[in-house]
């Protein structure tokens, strides 16, 4: 348990350590400087081995003797997760990328202990004929604004202190002792901050509405249970900053009247599971959650539970049905969870990123939030960039920022001299969007009027390898897969929708095939309970929209432009470029493929199964398909 | 997870555990997830007869269970193989090559997804996002992520963790 007093003191202890990780072109390359190295332990990193990068450095360090002078800061995710694992290294900012285990005693050698930057694993964007640029003004942070994601990739996620210090639960501090609950929520209301997770849902005015009627007990909970295929930024939050998550949700408790939180996180996130516990700990050692919290007498404390699978557990009162034990369906609304949400009580049921916005809008004030964005969508929004595009990872920019920035001067544009063909924004509940929508805005009122949504953020990148009507198919796969049956309009109208979508990917559908797509998705999106099933058919009608031709090619010209749609691909040998290698026969697993050593060979379209295999072993570009 | 904690206890340390777990969860609100969760680690899937002990310790029937072990998908009511592989199906996998992964997979193991291999070696997923979108396609096989790859890849994936004396170096 730590006063006021104490916990100002651990900031200012801490806060030089903070101030040092930052770029400081005075120091560049002295040996003596006092460096940071910070190193990335996202998922992706981790996936890719950081964990043995730091245990590699710590020693390399060890062997040196220089432990006191450098320190490793294991952070959450930098966002440039195509470059994984990163580490960098201050006062010089130096971004190296793509880094081995077997690269650590190159670095502490020849930078940390000579001052000698290893040119060799240096982020290539970030050099330029003047030598080193600052992070900052590489094109992928340029245009980002950090407010959800700001101590990612800056402070220990396992280390409250250094939370603190970056001036953490102040502002729980704050309206603890300064506000009444009335005016948190007048101040979250004024921000204009809504949903993060995919309705767009404002804020101030849910926690109004759930502090309104009397009960003898509220909730608070934090939709943790990021589902949405692509989409990974609560996960980095609680990953990289899980306490400014549980200082929110206290947050809201004192505004709602609420003193028990529950966070719902996917099962499937174990970095964030335990950071998450770890986190907790520390929050309740420090009597930050718990009794009577800065001693005015307000109590909060909060609950993990883990998701087990099921899409469908996002949708707030199906969640709800989870943590109570049962199966995850929704429930009809109204009585909305305002009212009688978890065990009949009213609860506020809040997406990760949202409560990550709610510490600096009570430090900086509402007027300072809405300053930022568009008129109807304030504030910042985080984006999970994936698919066919150059720097894969996690960018936040504020509202109104258009597609073409975030995919072509942060993104990086698309790999391989591809061209752009579409982007899908708001995962299996959105809709693809095309060039001619590059240059909109994003924010929630333009994607919804263009056919798609915000959702939770994922923004997957397609190009002219991708097949259109193959990415409806995929995502009604999953919807059909994901619906948990309660209702009958999503349980049997998306298998009908998928099954249209297969026959048409066959090269089995016919004209009238396309009119009973829209048909069916509209009385879908009419009828369903839920918002699973309400937006389900955004993905069929968004393409029939935008990329009608590709659903024509496929049902009159039995033709897939894109070449994906394997029932209606053929793969043939152009016998003046076989060599006669022979290395495809060898491949093929279903024997298809005959010929004589240096003759041409060919491919039995009888037997083939159009694996590919062939065409991607094959040296001399011999094979086509189409 | 099914294998890195459960492979090595005794059928008695497994029970002692979840019955453990039991008296860690009884009287919360909302038990049966969280207990159902520490069966599914230990044995690496929910066994009938723990399952009753379940119903019996914590009054949950066993039809309410059965609901809700079949409804999410984390939870299995089969055994698994020895190695489990799960194929990312999430969108920015799916785009890059995943299907292919899958199939190559399959093909190879001849089993289709969601099932295991004759010699209980290995069993094979597609499953939901797992997030390391910049890796993509990306799959695990038990906790080593394995990602950018190609399906001439799985040849020798295949080979590394089915051969026995790699394994125990490896472990």
């Amino acid at each position: 348990m730590k006063t006021a007093e104490q916990l100002q003191q651990i900031r200012e202890h801490v806060q030089e350590r903070l101030m040092a990780r930052v770029a400081r072109p005075d120091d560049f390359g002295l040996p003596e400087a006092k460096r940071s190295v910070m190193v990335c332990g996202g998922t992706g990193c981790t996936s890719s081995d950081s964990k043995a990068i730091i245990r590699a450095l710590e020693q390399a360090l060890a062997e040196h003797g220089l432990e006191q002078r450098v320190e490793v800061v294991r952070t959450g995710c930098f966002g440039l997760c195509e470059l994984g694992p990163v580490v960098i290294v201050y006062p010089e900012g130096v971004f190296y990328n793509r880094v081995k285990a077997s690269d650590v005693a190159e670095i502490v050698e020849s930078h940390l202990k000579n001052g000698k930057v290893v040119n060799r694993l240096i982020y290539k964007e970030s050099l330029d004929v003047n030598g080193l640029k600052p992070l900052s003004q590489v094109g992928f942070f340029r245009k980002q604004r950090r407010i959800a994601l700001r101590n990612c990739g800056l402070i220990d996620p396992g280390k409250i202190d250094e939370y603190l210090a970056a001036g953490g639960y102040k502002a729980l501090e704050k309206v603890l002792t300064s506000m009444t609950p009335q005016e948190v929520i007048d101040t979250v209301k004024k921000s204009g901050l809504r949903g993060r997770g995919g309705g767009g849902f404002p804020t101030g005015l849910k926690w109004e509405l759930t502090a309104r009627p009397q009960a003898d007990q509220k909730y608070v909970i934090c939709n943790a249970d990021e589902g949405d295929p692509g989409a990974f930024m609560d996960r980095s939050i609680l990953e990289g900053d899980p306490h400014s998550v549980l200082e929110a949700m206290a947050i809201c408790g004192y505004a709602i009247g609420s003193n028990q939180g529950y966070i719902y996180v996917r099962a499937e996130y174990p970095i964030a599971v335990e950071r998450l516990y770890t986190a907790i700990v520390q929050a309740r050692e420090y009597g930050l959650l718990g009794k009577n919290l800065f001693g005015t007498g307000f109590d909060f404390d909060v609950e993990v539970r883990l998701g087990a699978g099921a899409f469908v557990c996002g949708e707030e009162t199906a969640l709800m049905n989870s943590i109570e034990g049962k199966r995850g369906m929704p429930r009809p609304k109204p009585p909305f969870p305002a009212n009688e949400g978890l065990w009949g009580k009213p609860t506020v049921i809040n997406n990760v990123e949202t409560l990550a916005n709610i510490p600096p809008i009570i430090l900086n004030g509402a007027e300072w939030y809405n300053a930022i964005g568009t008129e109807r969508s304030k504030g910042t929004k985080v984006f999970a960039l994936g698919g066919k595009v150059v720097n894969t990872g996690l960018v936040e920019v504020p509202m109104g920022t258009t597609l073409r920035e975030v995919i072509f001067e942060i993104g990086g544009g698309i790999p391989n001299g591809k061209k752009f063909k579409a982007v899908q924004t708001g995962g299996p509940s959105g809709g693809c969007l095309t060039e001619d929508h590059l240059d909109q805005p994003i924010d929630y009122d333009t994607l919804t009027a263009l056919g798609s949504m915000m959702g939770s953020g994922g923004m997957i990148v397609m190009d002219e390898t991708t097949c259109m009507v193959d990415v409806a198919r995929f995502y009604l796969d999953f919807t059909r897969d994901e619906s948990c049956g309660k209702c009958t309009p999503c349980r049997v109208g998306t298998k009908r929708l998928l099954e249209l979508l297969e026959k048409i990917t066959e090269g089995k559908g016919t004209m009238e095939d396309l009119d009973e797509l829209e048909r069916l998705s509209i009385q879908i999106k009419n009828t369903s309970l839920c918002g699973l099933g309400q937006t389900a058919p955004n993905p069929v009608l968004s393409t029939l929209r935008y990329f009608r031709d590709e659903y024509v090619a496929h049902v009159r010209d039995k033709k897939c432009p894109a070449g994906v749609c394997r029932s209606l691909l053929t793969f043939t040998i152009i016998p003046e470029l076989c060599k006669g290698c022979g290395l495809c026969a060898r491949r093929c697993p279903a024997e298809a493929i005959s010929g004589q050593p240096r003759q041409p060979y060919a491919i039995d379209p009888n037997i083939c199964i159009k694996c590919g295999l062939c065409l991607e072993n094959c040296k001399f570009n011999a094979i086509v398909k189409g | 997870m099914a294998n890195a904690c459960g492979c090595r206890r005794t059928d008695e340390e497994k029970l002692r555990h979840v019955r453990e777990a039991i008296e860690r969860f009884r009287g919360m609100k909302g038990a049966l997830i969280p207990v159902l969760h520490e069966v599914q680690d230990t044995y690496g899937y929910l066994p009938e007869d723990v399952l009753h002990l379940v119903s019996d310790e914590l009054g949950v029937p066993m039809t309410d269970i059965y609901g809700v072990a079949s409804f999410y998908s984390f939870f299995s009511l089969e055994p698994k193989g020895e190695h489990i592989i799960r194929v990312c199906m999430g969108t920015a996998c799916y785009i890059k090559g995943a299907q292919s992964l899958l199939d190559r997979l399959g093909t190879d193991l001849q089993i289709k997804p969601g099932e295991t291999t004759k010699d209980g070696k290995f069993t094979l997923e597609a499953t939901r996002c797992l997030g390391a979108c910049g890796l993509a396609p990306v799959m695990t096989i038990d906790e080593d992520v394995h990602g950018r790859l190609m399906q001439g890849d799985i040849p020798k994936l295949l080979k590394k963790y089915a051969e026995p004396a790699k394994e125990e170096k490896r472990a």
